[in-house]
């Protein structure tokens, strides 16, 4: 592989690690510190991109589009928070699966009601819908190029109001001893709601800002849940910066493995071979990743320091 | 389950009130399809485009009153096992119609084969059962998988194609499918590269085929794949720059959502929209007034399948109780295809041509799959010699 391709698989691989830290940066704050194991998140993804999808068919402006479907995906959000996940709290962890497990059936199935079984297309806005050239003979969409942009921004942008805010403190507080915080006299309920909320709502965007790139369709957001939940277990539970940085490795890891497996294994192998193992061997490339994280530092790469 | 329920009441409703009684005995036909998740929408255009032949014939194929039991497989290999065993066993269908997959049809062949009832898939045509395990109360109205992308081979060996990039899901049909386009084309081969199944972003695959000099692109990428492959290979620019030969990547049930970035590409099949035969241009006509839909080849195989059961239903005079008459009258195939000429090869395959297909915008705006070339004449697929039929 040449260096120009080299550096555009990595920008690839980027842009996707990009997209699963969106996703990622709210299913691991409600699991850290709410400690609650919420499968409903991918289908937090698909409600943000079917719903901006909506209103850009009402309005054709993706960006009034993209603020209304974030507004109904907060909304929605909260609703969930309030009268379905607000009660599984104090449940076990195999209560919380099977409920949220339900409600990705539910929502699915109404998805596929609403809008159809196939798949559906979101153009992205106008301003960014040309590409250049980037090496010779492949033009690359500047709408990517934004994706990185807005991802690393909402990035830094989470990481000050976790750690320079005061509600992030109390959402670090609540994360290590939520007990000792409700004590202090804070309202331990209304701040798992916003951090539920705001969670969802991350998870909205990243569905709705990676709609333009790939397409809507029903379940779009289940097989990506299951690479989220390898981002924060490596990344460690709660951690917002080990999201980024297991985001980002995940992102590389893959979209560079699936370049490169098979060519590396045709060294060793005859080329049916290699065809018939790389392929294999390139989808379980982050799994391989997280067992070895997983033997040296068991809580993931930044774990959260919890008391008691 | 709704549909299937449905479907009855209506059938009964129908079998009360409109329906006289008829001599002939009566003829329940059970349908088997994937009508759930994103590849419902090629289940869903076999059924409409089996009930509008049900329906432009009266109620009645081959001069039987007809029942149509529709059940959803959901493409798990389990669920469509206990449908089509409740068709079998609760329904007692004459004739079952399935399935869109390949991997359905291996669910539900044994039992429907046992019970020793007549299969005849609409569209799934795998090879497992055209060679050695050919048997016959199984007919196919598609064809055999292989085929359309031998089709495409040759077409680029005989078109002066040099190097080719194959790129296909890493499963069975599409390991067929590259199997299936080397069988005719011998130049280069720049990669072969597989993608896990319901593959989202192929940005990395597309890096790899704009440096790979290659002249042609060709794939495999049934459903939202190959929406998504499409949209990003017109996005990289790569359209102008490469021949993109590919078969179930762009057609009707994808065209919706590709649109413009699917024009300029090239599919390979049996039949498109356009078919200059009167009859097809009537089938078209008359599905998108009834569905508000452009039909496909899933669609038309249904359609013809419709039709050869009412051929062959009539051939012994609706007696659906004859069955070695209607097994052979089913083989006959003395029906109006839409195709044109339709015969079964010894496996009850069929022998067919196979076109080019381009990508046009209609005047109303929508788009459809158009002939462009004839590749194969009254082409057999390769498995057939093996079959002992």
């Amino acid at each position: 592989m040449s260096m120009s391709l080299f550096l555009v698989q990595s920008l690839n691989g980027l842009q996707f690690g990009i997209l699963l830290f969106l996703i990622a940066a709210g299913l691991t704050l409600v699991f850290g510190v709410m400690g609650f194991i919420n499968l409903a998140h991918g289908v937090q993804y698909m409600i943000g991109a079917y719903l901006t999808f909506m209103f850009f068919q009402w309005t054709t402006n993706f960006f009034i589009a993209l603020l209304l479907g974030m507004i109904v995906a907060l909304i929605i959000g909260l609703a969930c928070e309030m009268f379905i996940f607000r009660h599984l709290y104090q449940r076990n962890h195999l209560d919380q699966v099977l409920a949220t497990f339900g409600i990705i059936l539910f929502v699915n199935e109404l998805v596929k009601v609403i809008w159809g079984p196939s798949s559906l297309i979101l153009p992205p806005p106008e301003i960014f819908s040309w590409s250049f050239e980037i090496i010779e003979g492949l033009r690359y969409p500047i709408y990517r190029l934004v994706v990185i942009a807005v991802g690393i921004t909402v990035a830094v942008g989470l990481y000050f109001a976790v750690f320079k805010t005061r509600v992030g403190m109390l959402v670090r507080a609540g994360a290590t001893n939520p007990e000792m915080v409700s004590a202090l006299g804070v309202d331990i309920k209304r701040l798992f709601m916003i951090v539920f909320g705001f969670g969802t709502m991350l998870a909205g965007f990243a569905g709705a800002i990676a709609a333009p790139m790939f397409s809507l369709e029903p379940n779009m957001g289940d097989d990506l849940l299951i690479t989220v939940f390898v981002v924060i277990i490596i990344g460690g539970i709660g951690s917002i910066r080990g999201a980024f940085i297991a985001a980002v490795l995940i992102g590389l890891l893959d979209t560079l493995g699936r370049a490169v497996t098979t060519d590396i294994l045709r060294l060793f192998f005859d080329p049916s071979t290699a065809n018939q193992i790389g392929p294999a061997l390139s989808s379980m490339l982050i799994y391989i990743l997280m067992a070895v994280v997983l033997f040296f530092k068991p809580e993931g790469l930044f774990p959260v320091h919890r008391a008691g | 389950m709704r549909k299937f329920l449905s479907t009855t009441a209506a059938a009964i409703a129908l079998a009360f009130t409109t329906v006289p009684v008829a001599n002939a005995a009566d003829l329940k036909v059970g349908l088997v399809l994937t009508l759930s998740g994103p590849p419902g929408a090629l289940g869903k255009q076999a059924e409409d485009g089996f009930n509008l032949a049900v329906e432009k014939l009266g109620g009645s194929l081959g001069g039987a009153n007809t029942t149509v039991v529709v059940v959803d497989d959901e493409l798990k290999p389990d669920v469509a096992l206990t449908r089509v065993k409740s068709l079998l066993e609760r329904d007692d269908v004459d004739i079952v119609v399935g399935t869109i997959f390949s991997n359905m049809l291996a669910a539900i062949y044994k039992p429907v084969i046992k019970a020793d009832k007549i299969l005849i898939s609409p569209n799934a045509g795998p090879s497992t059962f055209a060679g050695e395990k050919c048997h016959p109360n199984f007919f196919v109205t598609s064809y055999q998988n292989n085929q359309n992308f031998e089709a495409l081979g040759k077409y680029a060996q005989d078109n002066g194609v040099k190097r080719v990039f194959m790129l296909a899901p890493n499963y069975q049909a599409g390991r067929d499918a590259m199997n299936g386009f080397k069988k005719y084309f011998k130049g280069d081969i720049a990669d072969e590269v597989f993608t896990p199944l319901g593959h989202k972003d192929f940005s990395a695959e597309i890096a790899q085929i704009a440096t790979s000099k290659s002249d042609a692109v060709f794939t495999f990428m049934p459903g939202g794949m190959g929406v998504r492959f499409v949209k990003q290979f017109d996005e990289a620019g790569l359209s102008d720059k490469m021949t993109f030969l590919s078969a179930f990547t762009v057609d009707e049930t994808t065209l919706p959502a590709q649109k413009d970035a699917a024009v300029g590409l090239f599919g390979a099949g049996t039949w498109a929209p356009d078919f200059d035969l009167d009859r097809s241009k009537d089938f078209v006509s008359s599905f998108e007034a009834k569905y508000g839909y452009v039909p496909g080849s899933y669609a038309m195989q249904a359609y013809d399948a419709a039709l050869l059961i009412d051929s062959a239903v009539s051939a012994v005079d609706g007696d659906v109780s004859n069955k070695e008459g209607l097994m052979a009258a089913l083989k006959e195939a003395k029906f109006d295809s839409m195709r044109g000429t339709f015969t079964f090869n010894n496996n009850q395959y069929p022998i067919q041509d196979f076109y080019l297909l381009n990508i046009a915008k209609r005047a109303d705006g929508k788009y459809q799959t158009e002939i462009a070339e004839k590749i194969l004449e009254n082409s057999g697929d390769s498995f057939a010699a093996e079959c002992k039929m």
